[in-house]
């Protein structure tokens, strides 16, 4: 009598310490995967526009540097993905080069890209999401609107990640014309703010691996890092991102986010 | 009549040109701050076949700068910009040429966009000809690939929506096609007087021409419709006795209307295209069409370059009377973009002529170097150019040209 009454306690403490925890312990990996992404995307979400500028320093394997400097302006589209204007200064040959996406998930994004010399918006084909932005080792894909539908998703474990505990994610992109078989994503448990992700290609080696450093909370919500560092492991070329200037919220046009209207955008 | 026509639209001309001045003088804000950027390039360009005419010389070393200073307010909103440009050339004294690009005021209020001044537009989508493009004059001494275009004073009015936009454009004021002199290449046999240019306006050069254009976009395709009323930018070259008895050419520019379609659509890695035109004028109506398509080999390489085929085909119903070369043509082409740090970039191209079997093949290659300095180069090369061929004139002119620019 005494034993099953023990045997009900400890059921009737169990379901809950387990249904106020996010994840039922009878969820499979792929549940859990899951839900963390959906769990970062809402973190994430209703921050209406973003604008930053980036530096971007790509260093190739003997050292030689090539800097590139990009203002930023992100407009966030509800049940789809955003839409990004990214403006040149430098170098100075592509000064006022401007290009326009509207990202879409799984399908294909808008892309119009300006060709200031010649005043002609042109419109890209952009189906191939996996080559390479502006010579760097970042991808047009690494850069894009993280959506969850992007990828399907396997919880690995936790971690701890520097002063952090991380979950520890892979992802499979569904997009049919990735570069990648799946990534490893490190997300700290507090913020859900990603640390480190690995990118491994097509053959399945470890291709690359990106490090966040410097977050920063604006407007008390939203966490940005200062700086994003990608490692190509197998050409030994690295690409940095400095960000700076970071406004959420801010009045930005919707009107910018057109392509009739990048000739006029500075 | 006409003299105080002329007047009027000469004063009108004029007060678009210095608006901008006026709006800097009268608008900008203190806080606002101009910057100045550009490019200063050193370019030579060599012929290494003997000239098909008289005085005509084996090549050249020019300089150009294109400085342009830009200041806006009231976050964008409000801008002006100034953008001159010189060139100076060795042997040609026609291509020894300044030009204002551009000089112009922009004013943005909601989804109305007002531009007032010199100022530049692109329409179009081919790559082989620019068929549709009409607002801007060829700048041909600078190259002729018709990709250079003289600064044209203009009202021009951008009713932006989601779908697109509706475009207005006013042009007061009407810019010569630049030729080049008697010592210069890649010209027509006869000279052409550039000081002795006739018009079907009485109101010649001060003839308000005006133009109506509307682009839209949905899922992958992006559509442009337009209308040009006005001179036509593209002269008729007549033969004329000069005062010392030689023959010259005096360009003729009629009065046109031209109606213009260009259409684009992107479809798995393939990207149509298609530019066609409807020009009606006293005499003689055509309509000519350039249309094809651009395939792209996605990462053909370790470091990701990609491999883009192109095909183009012209047409123009005027045959083989049309005053253009592309009258029934294929153009064959590639450009491989090396995704790399520099920016490199060649594009390889064929021209076929099916009515006179002439040739003509062009290599465009370009590179950064450094973050400053960049260089371009062209290989140009005509081949089996038939007698009756308008390219006849350039059948020795093979040429490989190196530009080398600062940009700052």
């Amino acid at each position: 009598m005494k034993k099953s009454w023990t045997l009900i306690w400890q059921l009737l403490v169990s379901a809950i310490v387990f249904s106020a925890s996010p994840f039922a312990w009878s969820e499979t990996p792929e549940e859990k995967g899951l839900a963390i992404a959906i769990a970062a995307d809402e973190r994430d979400s209703g921050f209406e526009t973003i604008t930053a500028d980036m530096v971007m320093i790509l260093r190739n394997r003997q050292g030689q540097e090539s800097t590139r400097y990009i203002r930023t302006r992100t407009l966030e589209v509800e049940g789809d993905g955003d839409k990004t204007l990214s403006i040149f200064d430098r170098p100075a040959d592509v000064k006022h080069t401007a290009v326009l996406t509207y990202s879409h998930g799984l399908e294909p994004d808008d892309q119009w890209l300006y060709l200031p010399a010649l005043k002609r918006v042109k419109r890209i084909n952009s189906r191939n999401k996996s080559g390479p932005f502006v010579g760097s080792e970042f991808a047009f894909e690494d850069l894009g609107s993280q959506e969850v539908e992007k990828y399907s998703y396997k919880y690995l474990r936790d971690e701890a990640c520097g002063e952090w505990d991380c979950y520890v994610v892979e992802r499979y992109p569904e997009y049919e014309y990735s570069g990648y078989t799946r990534q490893i994503a490190w997300i700290d448990k507090a913020e859900y703010r990603p640390v480190k992700i690995e990118f491994y290609d097509r053959k399945d080696a470890l291709l690359k691996t990106l490090t966040y450093s410097g977050y920063q909370e604006y407007i008390d919500y939203y966490w940005r890092p200062d700086e994003m560092f990608m490692e190509n492991h197998q050409t030994g070329k690295t690409t940095t991102l400095k960000w700076s200037n970071y406004k959420f919220k801010t009045e930005v046009a919707e009107r910018d986010f057109n392509p009739n209207a990048l000739p006029r955008l500075r | 009549m006409f003299r105080t026509l002329k007047t009027v639209l000469h004063v009108l001309m004029w007060g678009i040109v210095f608006s901008p001045f006026y709006f800097h003088v009268v608008l900008a804000e203190e806080e606002s701050t101009g910057y100045w950027s550009g490019y200063i390039s050193g370019q030579g360009r060599g012929f290494w076949q003997s000239p098909q005419f008289n005085d005509q010389r084996d090549g050249d070393i020019s300089f150009a700068t294109e400085p342009e200073y830009y200041k806006d307010w009231n976050n964008g909103l409000r801008a002006i910009t100034f953008k001159p440009f010189i060139r100076i050339d060795s042997t040609d004294p026609e291509r020894t040429h300044v030009d204002i690009r551009e000089a112009h005021y922009l004013h943005v209020v909601g989804d109305w966009e007002w531009r007032v001044g010199i100022a530049k537009v692109f329409w179009g989508v081919t790559e082989s000809q620019h068929l549709v493009d009409i607002i801007n004059q060829t700048d041909l001494v600078e190259n002729i690939d018709t990709e250079d275009k003289l600064g044209q004073p203009m009202i021009e009015t951008t009713w932006l929506q989601d779908w697109g936009a509706l475009q207005f454009y006013i042009l007061p004021g009407f810019r010569e096609r630049t030729f080049p002199g008697r010592h210069g290449r890649l010209r027509t046999g006869l000279v052409v007087d550039t000081d002795k240019e006739e018009y079907e306006s009485g109101a010649e050069e001060y003839h308000v021409d005006w133009a109506i254009r509307l682009k839209t976009q949905f899922g992958p395709i992006d559509l442009g419709l337009s209308h040009f009323n006005g001179t036509s930018r593209n002269p008729e070259l007549r033969p004329t006795v000069n005062s010392s008895g030689d023959i010259e050419l005096i360009p003729f520019y009629g009065l046109i209307d031209q109606t213009g379609l260009d259409l684009q659509a992107i479809i798995g890695n393939w990207t149509w295209k298609l530019e066609s035109i409807l020009q009606t004028k006293k005499g003689r109506d055509f309509t000519a069409a350039v249309g094809g398509f651009e395939y792209t080999f996605y990462g053909v390489s370790e470091s990701g370059a990609d491999l883009g085929v192109l095909s183009e085909y012209h047409y123009d119903d005027r045959k083989q009377d049309a005053a253009t070369p592309f009258q029934d043509d294929l153009f064959l082409g590639a450009r491989y973009v090396f995704n790399d740090a520099q920016d490199t970039e060649i594009l390889a191209g064929g021209l076929y002529d099916f009515d006179f079997s002439s040739k003509s093949f062009r290599v465009e290659l370009q590179r950064r170097f450094s973050d400053s300095w960049k260089l371009e180069s062209e290989l140009q090369m005509f081949s089996n150019v038939a007698n009756e061929d308008p390219q006849r004139d350039f059948h020795r002119d093979d040429y490989f040209q190196v530009d080398l620019a600062y940009y700052f």
